[in-house]
């Protein structure tokens, strides 16, 4: 299976720390990557690198097959969806939500909505009265309006309760299903085992499988 | 006019300042004296120059480089009370500038005032002085508006949308903030305070109609300088906290 996300000698210090130390791994297309460590050992940096948000000190990422300084940063960013750990509404109301990643119909809306398990009642709620689950739920339903193939996840479900944990696992599961591919951040033995494919460990700034 | 008696017996004023530190032990009796002091020295200096500078028939010319000067001026001073942007001096000067040019050149352009010393050099104070606030006051709160706010700037950024777009919530903030407290200065005119431009007419005998007329403008002037300053240094400084490739960079600490 050919890596859809590549990191090639990848070497990012951030604060007078090295935070990866020369790593070198890939992420499968059409699956979910596992991708567990201890804190601070460097895994949101390498998610953050993936979408360019931060740029490495020196060795290369590429996207499909293409170093990402060399593709256009905003469709890398479409193309390369990132799920943050805090979930943040931006203002207005859920529709106002969606349409920055996209515009719409109210019936596309409801489409992007109900992939994260999510009813389009919700439309005209205001974001920030959102629960925590639904909160997070809107922004993987916002991240989805690009359109992307590849959802960069980190930990987003480590402050949810049961139901709203499964209810994204399943929409990001459905997701790889119809061919996206997934990186997913996350501490909890029993997450990593019911997403199922590759884990890699990252520790000490390197990366094992 | 006011003789050196009348100095004198005004700055009796600044004694009992001084007196109340004393009195209160505020311990700052000494700062309200070298306060009042240098500014004298300094007025008298400006006062000199500026005879020299619009003397009658000496070159307009001479004027608009003391206008330069004080842009110039102003730039540095501004520099130094925001230290948490770097290079922000260079943003200030275009900020100054940009407001003379707009500001100035609508009162000259359509001719409100005659183009000559006595018109030139007093209004480009205005503007500048006037402005300096809004300077400060853009530049640090777009700064703290993108800290504060990181996690929704890096959101939209993720989102593929541009670092302009990804900025533009906070930039309207942090120039709301800084044009508000002008505008409730301009609203305030006239009722909770007389500005000093109207107070310094009619002092000199100029009719109250012909003072009210010129401290509109002057009004005018200051809030229109005001909103070009702020939205000329809200947008560079955010500019400023971006990469070229749409990356917020680590921002400058928060002053304490």
């Amino acid at each position: 299976m050919d890596d859809v996300l590549t990191l090639s000698s990848v070497v990012a210090r951030r604060g007078g720390r090295t935070v990866l130390d020369g790593v070198s791994c890939g992420f499968a297309a059409g699956a979910v990557t596992v991708l567990r460590g201890p804190s601070g050992s460097g895994k949101s940096t390498l998610l953050r690198l993936c979408d360019r948000l931060d740029v490495p000190d020196s060795g290369t990422v590429s996207y499909q097959g293409r170093d990402v300084a060399e593709v256009d940063v905003l469709e890398l960013r479409r193309r390369v969806g990132m799920v943050f750990q805090t979930p943040v509404p931006l203002r207005g109301t859920v529709r106002d939500n969606l349409a920055v990643a996209a515009h719409g119909t109210d019936e596309e809306y409801a489409g992007r909505l109900a992939r994260a398990g999510l009813d389009a009642e919700m439309l005209d709620r205001d974001a920030r009265e959102l629960s925590g689950g639904e909160l997070q739920r809107m922004c993987l339903a916002r991240t989805l309006g690009t359109d992307p193939d590849v959802l960069l996840l980190d930990e987003p479900t480590s402050s949810l309760d049961k139901e709203s944990v499964r209810v994204i696992e399943e929409s990001v599961r459905a997701f790889v299903d119809g061919g996206g591919s997934a990186v997913w951040v996350t501490h909890d033995d029993a997450q990593a085992d019911r997403l199922g494919g590759v884990v890699l460990m990252i520790e000490g700034g390197r990366v094992r499988a | 006019m006011i003789g050196w008696w009348g100095l004198a017996a005004a700055a009796s004023l600044l004694v009992l300042a001084a007196v109340v530190s004393v009195v209160l032990r505020l311990g700052v009796e000494r700062g309200i004296v070298v306060a009042g002091g240098r500014m004298l020295v300094q007025l008298a200096l400006v006062g000199g120059l500026l005879t020299l500078v619009m003397a009658p028939g000496r070159s307009i010319w001479w004027s608009w480089l003391w206008v330069v000067g004080m842009i110039g001026y102003a730039s540095g001073v501004a520099a130094r009370r925001v230290p948490e942007v770097p290079a922000i001096r260079p943003l200030a000067l275009a900020a100054f500038s940009a407001a003379a040019v707009v500001t100035l050149g609508v009162l000259f352009g359509l001719g409100v005032f005659e183009v000559a010393g006595r018109s030139v050099v007093p209004l480009a104070g205005m503007m500048v002085g006037n402005s300096m606030s809004a300077v400060v006051l853009a530049s640090r709160r777009t700064v703290e508006e993108v800290r504060e706010r990181r996690g929704e700037v890096e959101t939209l950024l993720a989102l593929g949308l541009d670092r302009r777009t990804a900025s533009a919530s906070c930039v309207r903030d942090a120039m709301r903030s800084a044009l508000i407290p002008q505008i409730e200065t301009t609203k305030a005119t006239g009722l909770v305070f007389l500005p000093g431009a109207m107070v310094g007419l009619l002092l000199a005998g100029v009719a109250p109609k012909d003072a009210v007329m010129t401290q509109a403008v002057v009004m005018f002037l200051v809030l229109a300088s005001v909103s070009v300053t702020a939205a000329v240094m809200s947008l560079g400084v955010a500019r400023r906290l971006f990469s070229a490739d749409h990356r917020l960079l680590p921002l400058p600490a928060a002053k304490s």
